[in-house]
């Protein structure tokens, strides 16, 4: 009899451990793991991005969705270009919640150029110097509160920057 | 051997102006060389700048940046004196880093 009942209750213990470590599993380790993978994967240099030769592909494969022209949008940079390999341009904005910057160039062999991202507390400006191998649309793309925006505008270039 | 990173960060005690200069070349891999041939790609993905421990701005870059890249950006905050670190790796894999103090 007095077996029995201790078999009884250790197998009773094993079973609540079980249960526990399963309402761990089930409750502590999975919801944890989503964010933080959904954080390095922020992280990451957009390798895809940087390989697409088409503008609206690298603006897909960068952000998964599409921009909107705005107004809020302000870019920098000269009518004409008489050095492609040296292309200064700046890009401002008046929005708010900007988390990132990028510059495209869809005449390009490879249309991204480069992508910025601003965390909180950095302002939603940057300059830089970029390569045009012909005349083009140079686009800069504002992420704002998840959506995309973006300004357009042609720079004539009179020497190429990327024909060697 | 000198950094290749010149950085010059100056705070108007309300934000810090961030401008950096790095040498290096940049290659796209689409520039053939005098001979004809392909000069590889070779150019910096990834620069980052710290300041506090925390990331106030990243940059990630193809081969369409300029032969030594410039770039500019402020951020929020930032006293004189303090250090911001600035590094960046390469496609090849290769790295530098440097601590400039904000003016």
């Amino acid at each position: 009899m007095n077996i029995t009942t201790s078999e009884f209750l250790a197998n009773r213990r094993l079973v609540l451990k079980g249960a526990g470590v399963a309402a761990l599993i089930g409750l502590g380790v999975i919801p944890f793991d989503v964010p933080q993978a959904l954080a390095a994967a922020n992280d990451k240099y957009p390798e895809e991005a940087f390989k697409q030769k088409n503008e609206a592909d690298a603006i897909k494969a960068l952000y998964g969705k599409t921009a909107e022209a705005s107004d809020k949008v302000k870019m920098d940079a000269p009518e004409i270009a008489e050095n492609g390999a040296v292309v200064p341009i700046s890009a401002t904005t008046t929005l708010s919640d900007v988390t990132s910057i990028s510059f495209l160039v869809s005449e390009n062999p490879i249309s991204l150029i480069a992508s910025y991202k601003i965390p909180a507390g950095t302002l939603p400006s940057v300059a830089n110097r970029i390569k045009m191998a012909k005349t083009s649309n140079v686009t800069v793309i504002v992420e704002a509160g998840g959506k995309l925006y973006s300004a357009s505008k042609e720079i004539k270039v009179t020497v190429g920057g990327c024909g060697g | 051997m000198a950094s290749s990173i010149r950085v010059r960060a100056t705070s108007n005690g309300d934000t810090t102006e961030v401008q950096a200069l790095i040498q290096h070349p940049m290659d796209s891999g689409f520039v053939k060389d005098a001979k004809g041939e392909i000069i590889p790609p070779h150019f910096i993905q990834v620069l980052t700048f710290e300041y506090d421990g925390k990331p106030v701005f990243v940059a990630d870059w193809g081969g369409g940046v300029s032969k030594d890249p410039y770039v500019k950006f402020a951020f929020k905050g930032g006293k004189k004196g303090d250090d911001l670190k600035v590094s960046w790796v390469d496609n090849k894999g290769a790295t530098d880093t440097t601590t400039a103090k904000i003016q």
